[in-house]
């Protein structure tokens, strides 16, 4: 699946940052304060547990997104910054979704779950929940299909994204750079 | 993160850890006030031999003295605080530290780790406030990581582009018993300022300089931290281009000397913005093109290539497109850029700005800063300024409020040094100048403060006289009072037809509310007024002569002075008149 059809102006950056805490309140607050929006947000853990690394879509053109990616950057707990190409990175979406589903319309519902690769995981009377992966578009046109049955209630996750091919972005990104803290200062000045 | 410590560790309280630490970081004053949540450090504070703490009357005062500290010695400057109030009343000086680039950490009391979010007396979350108005901070919850935390914050606060810390601990963390060691590294993966410039840039900047005929350097306060004055002066000479320093560079080069065209922006001189504004290249070193400096963007020098140095990457190409960007320290920069212009020299390439310095030579000598004297024979504000610079000299250090009186004292005192102007550029703090000079003597013990205050700005802070006095810092201040916020007073004047509305502070010979002479008296200083031009050196001299206490000169002066050259608000700097109603005239040809 290509995810080429990335809208002008949407960008992917993916954040490495130190899992510490009040590190997702100054990103947040760096986008706010400098004016720009976020379009999705995903935190989850990397294979380094003292990094974490962030999703996020935002929505400007290309020198505002660099100013912001400057300021990003200038946040001492932010170590890597990379902006993902949508034709090179695999993008997805986890959503989660309430179906009104009867005894009368639940095989039509059944069927469009098998043609998104979607699965059932859990099953009312009157209502069958949905849980399907992939990229902004799939998730649209799925729901499209799914909305003529009455949808109760959706959930959707942030994207996650991550590059094509061998490279992997944080690989250097742990390596120390010890800095030497000036000697204290011998005497007493009184 | 791995630490290695030096020699074993020492078991004692959090608070001792932190004052060892303190110490260890360099630290010998601290600006601050006790209360709830800080008290256990005050405990140990009291014996240390190295730290010097000033106990000032509002935390406003310990943040700005410590900037005035900070900003007139090059080290960083310290301010504590207690928690809640405490911490939030450092939150001026902070965000004015952020604007200005100052290297300052802040130590705030938090209330104690169980009590964190359940709105405890006193409690403030003042990490979440200063997150978007510092370069980084902390909150300590476990004391072991005290000493670690105040060698990260003073690393990140004097390296790369200075800036605010603030270390937020927690009251349970000061009472714990831990095991103190001072780390011998530092390891921010996250942190990595660029300081040596690329030469690639360099010889793209220098090629640009060869080829232009117009070209400005334009000078702003990060040549003042980087301490690069005096390659400054060699890079202007080498290759006599034309110079500006803004309002946060002021004596990064000198007053005096023939390349300088002064201050740009809003309120600069005539020569210093048509140079900027009829530049074929902008050499910008350490500034940020500021609103302030460019007024309306679109127009601002419109032919102008620019070179854009700077430490902080984000400034670059943020307001203004950028032609050749340079990350690195100004100092480094500049050595490099004088370094590859001699090698240019030597083989016989030179810039050719014979003309476009006759023009700016001219520009300048047709339109000098001046002023008229009120035809009522009473003072002029502009000539106290002339005075204190020639009776006090280059020598002293001037810290200034924020308004009328800051741009004649940036303009009229005349600065040959750097680090002897003082001000709130960015943030525009009223209030800065009182404390900040306070800050400033106490670095500089045996070189002259005079703190530059207007009659509002001095009404904000002036409570730290009191520090002055008991603590022994003998401070000068001139209160250039005009009965009125004049800055505003002056908008009004311009704009909105002269409706004064609440300008008028009443503090001239109609109620005189307050006496500022009977306020310096009960602050334990001596009080002098000056009303008549015939009196200022006098009266100047005078307070040259009082050494032991600190002084306080009411100037007595002409309310209706207005700050020239100006650019109005949101225009081009095209517009900028000379005086009201008087631009300065340019023949069509002229470049």
């Amino acid at each position: 699946m290509s995810d080429a059809r990335v809208p002008a102006g949407k960008h992917t950056l993916s954040v490495l940052v130190e899992n510490k805490p009040g590190v997702l309140a100054r990103i947040a607050g760096l986008f706010s304060r400098r004016g720009f929006n976020i379009d999705s947000l995903a935190v989850g853990p990397t294979e380094h547990p003292e990094v974490s690394r962030m999703t996020i879509v935002v929505n400007v053109e290309d020198s505002p997104l660099e100013q912001v990616t400057k300021q990003l950057n200038k946040l001492v707990e932010v170590l890597k910054i990379v902006e993902l190409d949508g034709a090179a990175s695999i993008n997805r979406e986890l959503l989660l979704v309430k179906v009104k589903a009867d005894v009368s319309s639940r095989g039509a519902v059944l069927d469009a779950v098998q043609l998104f690769r979607a699965k059932v995981v859990d099953v009312a009377p009157d209502a069958v929940t949905i849980e399907v992966t992939g990229n902004s578009d799939k998730l649209a046109d799925f729901l499209r299909v799914l909305e003529p049955f009455g949808i109760r209630e959706l959930v959707q996750s942030g994207v996650v994204a991550i590059g094509r091919g061998s490279r992997s972005i944080s690989e250097r990104t742990l390596r120390p750079v010890p800095v030497p803290v000036p000697a204290p200062p011998t005497g007493s000045a009184g | 993160m791995t630490h290695q410590e030096t020699g074993a560790p020492e078991q004692m309280t959090g608070a001792l850890s932190l004052i060892r630490s303190l110490e260890n970081a360099g630290t010998e004053n601290i600006f601050g006030i006790p209360g709830g949540a800080i008290l256990p450090a005050y405990d140990p504070l009291m014996d240390s031999t190295k730290i010097r703490h000033i106990l000032v009357r509002h935390e406003q005062g310990a943040g700005h003295a410590a900037q005035g500290y900070a900003s007139a010695t090059g080290k960083v400057g310290v301010c504590m605080a207690t928690s809640g109030p405490g911490a939030t009343n450092l939150v001026t000086p902070i965000a004015d530290a952020y604007m200005d680039s100052v290297p300052l950490v802040a130590i705030t009391g938090q209330v104690g780790a169980a009590f964190i979010g359940t709105d405890a007396f006193q409690e403030a979350d003042i990490r979440g406030i200063t997150m978007p108005i510092t370069k980084h901070n902390f909150l300590v919850t476990d004391p072991v990581e005290i000493p670690r935390t105040i060698a990260e914050a003073f690393h990140i606060a004097s390296t790369g582009r200075p800036g605010p810390v603030l270390v937020d601990i927690a009251k349970s963390a000061l009472t714990a018993m831990t095991d103190f060691g001072w780390p011998t590294e530092i390891n921010l993966p996250g942190y990595r300022p660029t300081t040596r410039p690329h030469s690639k840039q360099i010889r793209e900047a220098a090629r640009l300089i060869l080829e232009s005929r117009r070209p400005v350097l334009y000078v702003g306060g990060g040549v003042i931290r980087a301490a690069a004055s005096r390659e400054l002066k060699v890079l202007a000479e080498l290759t006599g281009i034309p110079v500006v320093t803004t309002l946060m560079a002021r004596g990064a080069f000198p007053d005096s000397h023939p390349q300088h065209l002064g201050m740009p922006g809003m309120h600069g001189t005539v020569a210093a913005v048509a140079g900027l504004q009829r530049s074929d290249l902008i050499i910008s070193l350490g500034a940020r093109f500021d609103d302030r400096v460019t007024g309306n963007l679109d127009s601002f020098a419109p032919h102008a290539k620019v070179i854009h140095a700077d430490i902080d990457p984000a400034e670059i190409g943020k307001n203004r497109y950028t032609d050749v960007p340079i990350v690195g320290d100004c100092r480094e920069v500049i050595s490099d850029l004088v370094v590859a212009l001699t090698a240019d020299a030597d083989a016989g390439t030179t810039g050719d700005y014979e003309a476009w310095v006759e023009f700016l030579v001219d520009v300048k000598k047709r339109y000098p800063l001046g002023y008229d004297a009120p035809d009522d024979g009473s003072l002029a504000p502009q000539l106290v300024m002339e005075r204190l610079g020639a009776i006090a000299g280059p020598d002293a250090i001037y810290c200034s409020g924020v308004g009328q009186h800051q741009m004649w004292a940036a303009h009229y005192v005349g600065y040959e040094k750097p680090n002897t102007w003082i001000n709130s550029g960015g943030l525009g703090t009223m209030g800065f100048s009182v404390p900040a000079a306070m800050g400033a003597k106490v670095g500089c013990p045996d070189t002259t403060v005079w703190s530059i205050d207007g009659d509002g700005c001095f009404q904000m802070t002036n409570q730290e006289l009191a520090t002055c006095a008991i603590e022994g810092i003998p401070i000068k201040v001139a209160v250039i009072n005009n009965e009125s916020l004049g800055m505003v007073r002056q908008w009004q004047t311009l704009f909105y037809n002269e409706r004064y509305s609440n300008t008028d502070l009443h503090t001239g010979a109609d109620r005189r509310i307050p006496d500022f002479v009977k306020l310096a008296e009960a602050y334990g200083c001596v009080g002098l007024a000056c009303d008549s031009p015939a009196d200022v050196d006098a009266v100047i001299t005078k307070a040259m002569e009082i050494d032991d206490v600190p002084v306080v000169v009411d100037f007595r002066v002409h309310r209706d002075a207005m700050v020239w050259p100006m650019v109005a608000a949101g225009t081009s700097n095209d517009e900028i008149k000379y005086a009201r109603d008087l631009a300065p005239e340019f023949e069509k040809d002229d470049l």
